[in-house]
Formats: C-alpha cells, structure tokens, sequence
C-alpha cells in the first residue's frame, strides 16, 4: 500500500529529527555546564519544547498509522516508535534538569575539574548516536552491543557519586554544589537507561526479539532454529 | 462553495432526438404486431361467432361434414387434445433427457456433442411437411410394419403399419423436440454452477445433484418448453396429414392404432373440399376459432401450473 | 533490511496445541503435490502437514494456488477437466488420491463452504436436510434433531427456529452463509473447508462469520483460505503462504503476521505487493 508506506517513512524521519534534537541538546548542556556557558544552558532548555513536540507528533502519526491495522515489521516499528519517542522525551528532560543545575552551578565557583561527568556524557552520547545508526541500517548485532555499554556509564555514575559524597563531608560549603553535581550525573545516567532502551527495541525491531529485561545481553539466537 | 451561477451542466439540454425516434420507431413496430394480431382475431371471431355455439362444441358431427345444421366439432377436440397429450408424452422426457445430457455430461469440444448440437439444430428448420413424410415413411411403414410382422403376421390387413393417433404424436414430437431442448438447456444453464458444486460437496453424485437440485430448479424452464411446443403442434396439420388424421370418423380413437379427427385438419378439408364454401365458411371460421380457444386454454393451463412452481420455489426472493 | 532471525518451526513441536502442552497431531498430510492445468503448473511440489482440530489459514495473492489446494483436500478438482495431479495427499493416514477411494465418499469427510453462498432453492429444513438423505438418514425425528443441533452450531438456530420451512432464499447474504455452513456441518465432517467464506459479507456479518470459525474448531479441523490478513490473524492458528503455487512459508499465525521468516511474506503482508 503506497500510502501506508510513505507514512512509515514520514513516522521514521520524524523518530530520527527527534534523536538529532536530542543528541544536540544533550550536547549542549553538557557544553554549557562545562564551559559555564550560560547562554548555552539557556538553549538546551528552550529547545526541549521543539522535543516535547516531536513526541506528540510521532506519537500521533503512530496512532494514525495503527488504525490501519499494519502488521510483520510495520507494526513492530510502530511499537518502537511510541516507546522510542518517551525515551526521547526524557532524554529531553533530563538534558533540562542538567542546565538548570548548570545555570544554578555557574553563580559559584566551580568545585572542581570535570572529568568523568563529560566522560559519561560521551559514553552516553555515542549509545545513542550508534542506536539511532543501527535503527536505520538494521545492524541489530551492533544494537546488542550498545546495551553492554550502559554498564560503563554505571560504573562511572558510581564513582562520581562517592567522588562527591567526600567533597561533602570535607566541607559543608561544599554540599550544594556536590548535589547538583551529583543530580546532573544521575541524569546523565538515566540518558544512557534511556539509550539501552532504544538500543534493545531496535533489536526487536529487527529480529522480533525482545531483549529487555534479560540480565546480561545475550548473543544472537541462532539456536533455536531447526 | 459558490453555487452554480447560470451554468448549465445539469440541466437539460434540449431534446434528443435520437432517443425520441428510437422510442417512436420500437412503440410503432409493437402497435403494428398488435394491430396485426388483433386484426386476425377480430376476422375470425366475427365470422365465426355466428357458428359457434355450446351445441357445436360439444356435439359430433353425421356423415355429411358440410351440413350446417348438424355439424359439431367435438370429435375434433377430442382428436387434437389426444394427439397433443401423446406428443407430450414423448417429446418431454426424450427432450430433457437430451438437454440434460448436452449441458450436464457432454464434453463442450467432443465430436459427439457437435454431432448432436448440429442435428437438433437441423432438425428445428425442416419443413412440417417433410415430418409427415417422414412419419408416414418410416413410423407406419418401417416401424408399423415390422410391428404388424412381429405380432400379426397373419392379418391380411394392417394393425400397426397404418394411419395411427400414435404415429401422428410421434411424428409431433419428434418435430418439436428442438423446441423442448433448447428451452431446456436454456434453463439448466440459468442455474449458477454455484449450486451443483454445493450439493458436490456435500456428497452427491452427478446423477443425484441433476435430479434433486438442477432439474426441480430447471423445472419453469422445462414447461415452457412444453407450453411452446404444444402452442406449436396443436395447430400443425401437414405432420398429420398423412400420419393419422382423419376426414371422418363414426366414434372417438380408442387404441393406439385408431385414427383421429382434428381441428386443423377439419378446417383443411372445409376449406378445400366443400360444395358450398357460401354455406360452410361459418363452419369454418368456428372450428378455427373453437381451435384458438384450445390452444389458449391449453397454454393458460401450463403456464398457471408454471407460476406456481416459480411461486414455490423463489418465495421471499 | 537485515537479513531475518526468526526461528523457523520445528517439526514437531508446534506451537498450535489443542490442550495444555498437547501439541496437536497432524490430520492431513500433504506430500510433494503438483497439479497441472494440461500443461501449466500451478501447484509446485507443495508438502505440508495440517493439524487436527485448529484453524489453519491459507494466504496469498491472487492466482497463487491457495484455493486451488484447498480444492485438493476434497477431490473437488476433479470436476475439471484437463486436471493432472501428482504426488498425494494422506488424511488420517489414508492417501486421498488412492486407486481405491471413491471421492463421493470423500466428500461426506470433507465440507466445503464457499465464497458466495449458495444455499438451494428450498427450505430452510430441506436445506441441511439434503446432506443427512443423501447419506441415509430416513427417520424424520432423526433429521429433525440432526437440523436443529446444526443450525445451534451454526449460531442460526434462534434467527430461522420458527421458519424452518421458509425459502432459504429469503435469508440476509450473513445467513445464508451460515445456514451453508450448517448445511456442511450437518453431515459432521472430520475437515471443513472454507474458500473466502465471509468476503461478500459485511464487517458485522463477517464477525458472527470468524466467532462461529472460532467456535467450530472444537469439533472440526478448519483450512480457511483468505484474502484479509487481519481476519487470518485473528481467528488461525497456523498460516501457510504461498506465492506462485509454491509454499513459501507455513508457521504459527502470530509469527507470520509480526515476524516472518521470508522476505517474500513480510512483503505481502506488509501490502508491499499482492
């Protein structure tokens, strides 16, 4: 059906304009808060709204598309697309608390180097880059992959937690600026939850396997077949 | 949206004449068939109402066939619904038969079909006089005539191998068979194939899904078939003519091998053989009409036993 | 796209199971069929096994052999003339296509209903009771349950109980449907075959249509051949496509409607092409 196939385009270019907007504004706090940059600060959270847009959009074009009752690969790319676009819009959200954390850090001096929080951001950014790539080139085996990553991020979330947790205790004047430090960190975090998320979903996509909640990814299931 | 302003799409545009001579030409060409017909019936029933009377029609008549005062026809009627009945007899099944087996079993493309197809085709064309030639042929001679060696071998004179009442509705039907099988067909293959494949399905042979679903379905179809050959027949005289007819008869036909006297027949003889045509044109006019009047009621008969099967059949349609 | 990942069914383990963990045993088989039209192929070395007692969906474009095959199951394609078959097919182990089975006797088996409905031109009553003659039945009390228990399975009986001898004919296009497939039931059949059985009818109609399959499956093993994937989805257990008398693909319904094995199914069924 012509029709129902340029919708399933429309539906993916939006989803794709949406992880651009995303990765960007993700970059851009970072920026901000490394740089102190106020302005930059004040961008990311401006153009969260365009993402919180971008969900209804897709969200309704999903809708739309599922009253046409598609099936096989269309309906399991309407599926992502709703969940995909809530993962997106958090990212968005988180990216807003990490510059207004960012804006409230740079009326005082800062504590101290940034090191691990760009570190994760990185991490953090390139899961959701590489998820995004393999949901457009359907290399699932790179999606699996991407999942792994997130335990990084753990890590390093971890760290910077107890890193902070002693600035706080060695001095009390520390404490609201190692808060804010730590909040932005768990956002980061929770941006490469949001990242495995869309990683995994791009595995079912493609494979019609649903990988979540499994514990450790599990390599490919050539086993089940005759 | 602005309304049509002054456009004349839907409007209409003047008057068509192709149509209107169209309907002109069909409505003239119907009302001259009908003037015709009425013509015809008018001729006849004015001339013949002076005949007609309960006596004539239900009285036979004395050796003098040209007395007016006494001649009846009822002889006549016996004669022309008994042969008609025989014909019936024959025609119907061997006709059905014929239909059923072209439509239902034969092979479209076989040699066989065409064969059958391209005589019943040439029999529907050939002149009712050569039917009686035939009939006389081989019905009395051929046919008659081993039947009197076989059973009256010792008879000087003719039992079977003459003039019958027999051999003249065989001859009928065997001219009218055309009639009966193509009607027939026409009605088998009115029937979606739709209804033989369910009773397929569930079951049934060939032979059962024809008998218990085609032919009760084709039946309408089978007695107009009927209705049309009787129309046909009951008014040919040149097939009986030499195969069973009678100029006069004291009784009515008892057997199989009696002659007959027939409507037709009478009006042939009256017409042709009659010393006072003055006097006996009366006559004339009366059988023909008392003829039409059978034909009529002969069709009205089948065609209300036609309505009703059709009402049985296609209640809540 | 990538290439694809499904699992493909395993022999035996299907998952179309009639009870808890009972996996359903197979009820017809079909092995290596082709059917030639004189010289034309338009059935391909088809081989497949058919379980008792579930819906079995048959999909594909038009002209890919699918009401063909079905055709197949109940000899009805030897009413063609010009029609060659190889190969066999086995129903409850004994080959249908034996020099020894009458496929008159076949048929008592294996129902048909049809696509547009073809009720006879009789009663209600004589309508499912021209099966039950046909094979014997001669006690008038017997007919008469044997028509009311059919016309209940048929989820007719409330709608013509109290017009049995009524023309059938004077039935809406969704009743005559069902009153065929009562007519089919009536002679209870081991298969019941359904060429489109609801593709005249409209949506309200087709439901009564896929809730009566749905119910009819308790007793009779079901192959339904269809146009509408939805409808396949929703009442099959299996599907079986197939694409130019071949089969393409054949596993349980859910698989073939959100993941197919074959590139060629998910185009279909994803409306890229048929």
């Amino acid at each position: 059906m012509q029709q129902v196939e340029t919708e399933i385009k429309s539906l993916k270019e939006t989803i794709l304009k949406m992880a651009s907007l995303c990765t960007k504004v993700v970059e851009l706090s970072i920026k901000g808060l490394v740089e102190r940059d106020d302005e930059k600060l004040m961008e990311a959270i401006e153009r969260d709204n365009a993402i919180d847009d971008l969900e209804v959009e897709i969200d309704e074009k999903a809708f739309t598309l599922l009253a046409k009752a598609p099936l096989a690969g269309d309906l399991r790319l309407i599926m992502i697309a709703i969940k995909a676009s809530s993962d997106l819009e958090r990212i968005g959200d988180e990216s807003t608390t990490i510059a207004r954390r960012g804006l409230e850090l740079s009326k005082e001096p800062q504590l101290k180097e940034y090191v691990d929080i760009p570190r994760m951001t990185k991490i953090a950014i390139n899961m959701l880059r590489d998820a995004f790539t393999a949901f457009v080139t359907g290399d699932s085996e790179a999606a699996r992959e991407i999942v792994l990553r997130d335990k990084e991020v753990d890590r390093l979330n971890k760290q910077q937690h107890r890193e902070l947790a002693g600035f706080m205790v060695e001095n009390p004047r520390n404490i609201s600026r190692s808060l804010h430090l730590m909040t932005i960190s768990k956002c980061i975090e929770r941006i490469a939850d949001h990242a495995k998320n869309i990683a995994e979903e791009v595995v079912f996509i493609h494979e019609g396997e649903d990988i979540r909640h499994s514990g450790s990814a599990p390599t490919s299931s050539s086993g089940t077949s005759l | 949206m602005a309304p049509p302003t002054g456009d004349r799409r839907f409007q209409k545009g003047g008057i068509d004449i192709a149509s209107f001579l169209f309907t002109g030409v069909t409505g003239l060409a119907t009302a001259i068939i009908l003037a015709i017909l009425a013509i015809i019936l008018v001729n006849i029933t004015w001339h013949g109402w002076e005949g007609i009377s309960l006596r004539f029609i239900l009285s036979g008549t004395d050796q003098d066939m040209f007395d007016v005062e006494k001649a009846g026809v009822l002889p006549m009627i016996v004669g022309t619904s008994a042969r008609v009945f025989l014909m019936t007899l024959f025609v119907i099944p061997v006709g059905v038969i014929t239909a059923i087996y072209l439509t239902e079993y034969a092979r479209p493309d076989s040699v066989y079909t065409r064969i059958i197809r391209g005589a019943v085709n040439n029999l529907a064309g050939v002149p009712s006089i050569v039917f009686g030639l035939f009939g006389l042929g081989f019905f009395i001679g051929f046919v008659g005539g081993e039947l009197d060696l076989l059973f009256h071998p010792d008879n000087p004179e003719p039992v079977w191998g003459k003039p019958a009442i027999l051999w003249a509705s065989l001859t009928l039907a065997v001219m009218t068979l055309p009639v009966v099988i193509v009607a027939t067909e026409e009605s088998l293959k009115a029937i979606p194939p739709g209804l033989r494949e369910a009773s397929l399905a569930l079951g049934a042979t060939k032979l059962q899904t024809v008998i218990k679903v085609v032919l009760p379905q084709a039946m309408p179809g089978i007695l107009t078939g009927g209705i049309l050959s009787i129309s046909r027949a009951a008014g040919e005289v040149a097939p009986i003519l030499f195969t069973g007819a009678a100029y006069y008869m004291a009784g009515y036909p008892s057997h199989l091998t009696d002659q007959f006297m027939d409507l037709g027949y009478h009006v042939f003889i009256l017409s042709t053989q009659s010393p006072n045509i003055e006097q006996t044109r009366p006559i004339l006019y009366a059988t023909v009409l008392v003829l039409l009047l059978l034909t009529f009621t002969l069709n009205i008969v089948a065609v209300l036993v036609r309505s009703h099967m059709r009402r049985k059949m296609g209640q809540g349609h | 796209m990538s290439t694809k990942k499904a699992p493909e069914k395993a022999d035996d383990t299907s998952s179309a199971t009639k009870e808890e963990g009972h996996p359903a045993r197979p009820l017809i088989e079909v092995d290596n069929l082709s059917l030639f039209y004189g010289q034309a192929k338009a059935l391909k070395g088809i081989s497949m096994s058919i379980r008792e007692k579930i819906v079995t969906s048959f999909i594909g474009p038009s002209g890919c052999g699918k009401s063909t095959l079905l055709r197949c199951i109940n000899r009805m394609n030897d009413l063609i003339d010009n029609v060659r078959i190889e190969g066999n097919i086995c129903i409850d182990g004994e080959n249908i296509y034996g020099n020894d089975i009458d496929p008159i006797a076949l048929r008592k088996h294996v129902g048909m209903v049809f696509q547009k409905s073809n009720p006879f031109p009789k009663s209600i009553f004589d309508n499912i009771a021209y099966g039950l003659r046909l094979h014997g039945m001669r006690n008038r009390t017997e007919i008469e349950e044997a028509v009311e228990t059919s016309l209940r399975q048929a989820a007719l009986w409330d709608e013509v109980k109290d017009r049995l001898n009524s023309s059938a004919l004077g039935l809406s296009g969704g009743q005559q449907q069902r009153l065929c497939i009562a007519r089919a039931i009536a002679i209870r059949p081991t298969v019941l075959l359904m060429d489109e059985p609801a593709s005249a009818l409209d949506p309200i109609a087709t439901a009564r249509i896929e809730d009566l399959v749905l119910e009819l499956k308790r007793d009779f093993t079901i192959v339904i051949v269809t146009h509408n994937m939805q409808q396949a989805t929703r009442i099959s257990d299996e599907t079986a496509f197939f694409y130019l008398g071949e089969l393409i693909e054949f596993n349980n319904s859910t698989t073939i409607f959100t993941n197919p094995g074959k590139k060629q199914t998910e185009d279909y069924v994803t409306g890229r092409f048929g």
